[in-house]
């Protein structure tokens, strides 16, 4: 019988779960967000084209979905977009910064069956998270989780998870997103920084060093008990025998994908570029024919190769890590993770020529406001 | 397992619990149970006819006998249902 | 001519590929977050 996870390697007939950027508009600009959010993209999907799509997700018998964005409440169809999902049978987990969380808000989402809330938080005090997620973000989402707090959100739909991005600088914090995480009842899930969308421009500043590496596992295998990561970390295993609790699968095209705010399919959230694009729900055959039948996911569902790694003998632990952090940083796709834990990913960056890493290509950001000018007197 | 509980287990009336759904795989099922938002795969097509027979008959043991399991197989098979029951994909039926 | 033996010995290393009683559960648990390329 084979192993679960080389089952999984060749894809599934339905994914298991996916992400669903519902919207570009955000009303915050993180520094390092991996859709390059801000503005709303005009081709949006219609709320009737939603629906269809979830009337799929229902017959592929999807049981639930990651709905993001950009900031996903500010959809005017927000609550009936999850409602309609709910009412087909898939499960909703939604990802927020908390802006539109108000006491109100917190009651009605409680009352909700089948859904999930994730908090993006970046830091434990505002200092650390607003240098990333902009003026005020640590008290929007402090303020958030007191609403649901009070709404009695975890007694009815069990704990909302506070999502954290690791970086250089939150590393240290570690112990207090879960003293946080549980004070509020709620589970701590920490992600790996990649480097896409804005991400592109900061990684290089915000990624965690090689020591800062070793301290995440080590801390996982010590502390990480009830602490989700969305199996982001499996390139790490390769620092010890003990292997961090998931999968260690790239699920992309695989087991999970991507739909954007305009209905193109991407293989994970983490590769909005042309090159993982595998098709759109908007393509006769919706988005089923394109799960199914796509030549991206196709390729991604035969066997890997270990590439350049085929001689190290931790490829088995790490799986080669990351596509889309070695797309991003212009490392070929069969080379080493940027972040190897060995060291090869950093003569891999060193061979890089400056600007020829690709760029990502949608960018909904916010254009930057103009400077003053000073108007000077002839 | 021990012989003790594997006796017991055999003689009780289960079936899948109302809040799993259970989705076909080339390779056997996916089951997920809406309420813990667990997720299990079974990975042989005969777990997946026994689970669905179970509540068709009046215990475990009945079910292997009608959906022909061999005698050598049935330890893990117990060991397979027993660790559906202890995830709340299965639970005693009531009546 | 020789008959292929057909025991079912769970140290049979060269068991069938259908062969459930070998060392493998026939259920594997996955957590909901735990494959990669979700949010």
């Amino acid at each position: 019988m084979t192993a679960l996870v080389d089952q999984l390697k060749t894809g599934l007939d339905a994914p298991i779960c996916l992400t669903w950027e519902l919207t570009y508009a955000c009303n915050l600009e993180c520094v390092h967000c991996l859709s390059s959010s801000g503005r709303r993209d005009p081709r949006e999907l219609t709320t009737d084209e939603a629906k269809a799509v979830l009337d799929e997700l229902h017959d592929l018998q999807v049981f639930y979905i990651n709905i993001g964005g950009g900031e996903p409440m500010i959809r005017r169809d927000f609550f009936e977009l999850v409602e309609y999902s709910i009412g087909k049978g898939i499960g909703v987990k939604f990802s927020t910064n908390g802006a539109f969380i108000d006491a109100d808000k917190a009651r009605r989402l409680a009352a909700m069956d089948y859904l999930d809330i994730q908090i993006s938080l970046d830091g434990t005090d505002a200092v650390t998270n607003d240098a990333v997620r902009g003026d005020g973000s640590y008290a929007t989402a402090i303020r958030a989780m007191d609403h649901l707090r009070d709404a009695g959100f975890v007694e009815r739909n069990g704990p909302f998870k506070i999502s954290v991005v690791v970086t250089r600088h939150n590393v240290d914090q570690l112990d207090e997103f879960k003293a946080l995480a549980d004070a509020y009842g709620a589970q701590l899930r920490i992600t790996r920084l990649r480097p896409s969308g804005r991400g592109a421009d900061t990684w290089h500043d915000l990624h965690p060093t090689n020591a800062q590496q070793r301290q995440i596992y080590e801390w996982l295998l010590a502390h990480g008990e009830n602490v989700l990561t969305g199996d982001s970390f499996f390139h790490l295993n390769a620092l010890g025998d003990e292997n961090l609790p998931g999968l260690n699968l790239c699920g992309a095209g695989r087991v999970v994908c991507l739909i954007d705010p305009i209905g193109d399919v991407y293989a994970c959230p983490f590769v909005i570029h042309d090159e993982f694009k595998a098709g759109s729900v908007r393509d006769a055959g919706g988005f089923g024919a394109v799960w199914k039948q796509s030549d991206l996911f196709r390729e991604l569902r035969e066997p890997e190769s270990a590439g350049a790694c085929a001689s190290c003998g931790s490829f088995d632990a790490c799986q080669g890590g990351c596509m889309a952090a070695k797309f991003f940083t212009g490392i070929p796709l069969d080379g080493p993770d940027p972040e190897c834990v060995s060291g090869h990913g950093e003569l891999a960056l060193a061979g890089v020529t400056q600007g020829d890493a690709p760029r990502p290509m949608m960018d909904h950001s916010k254009p930057p406001r103009p400077t003053p000018v000073a108007i000077g007197r002839r | 397992m021990t012989t003790l509980e594997a006796t017991a287990l055999a003689g009780r009336a289960l079936e899948l619990h109302p809040q799993v759904a259970l989705r076909p795989e080339p390779f056997g099922a996916l089951a997920y149970h809406y309420d813990t938002r667990r997720l299990v795969f079974l990975k042989h097509p005969d777990v997946v006819r026994v689970v669905r027979a179970l509540a068709d008959h009046r215990s475990v043991a009945a079910t292997f006998d009608a959906c022909n399991i061999a005698a050598e197989r049935r330890p893990a098979f117990e060991r397979a249902l027993a660790s559906l029951l202890e995830s709340e994909m299965l639970h005693d039926r009531t009546r | 001519m020789d008959q292929d033996t057909t025991a079912h010995d769970a140290d049979d290393t060269t068991a069938a590929a259908d062969a459930p009683e070998a060392e493998e559960l026939l259920i594997e648990e996955i957590s909901i977050d735990g494959m990669c390329g979700v949010y």
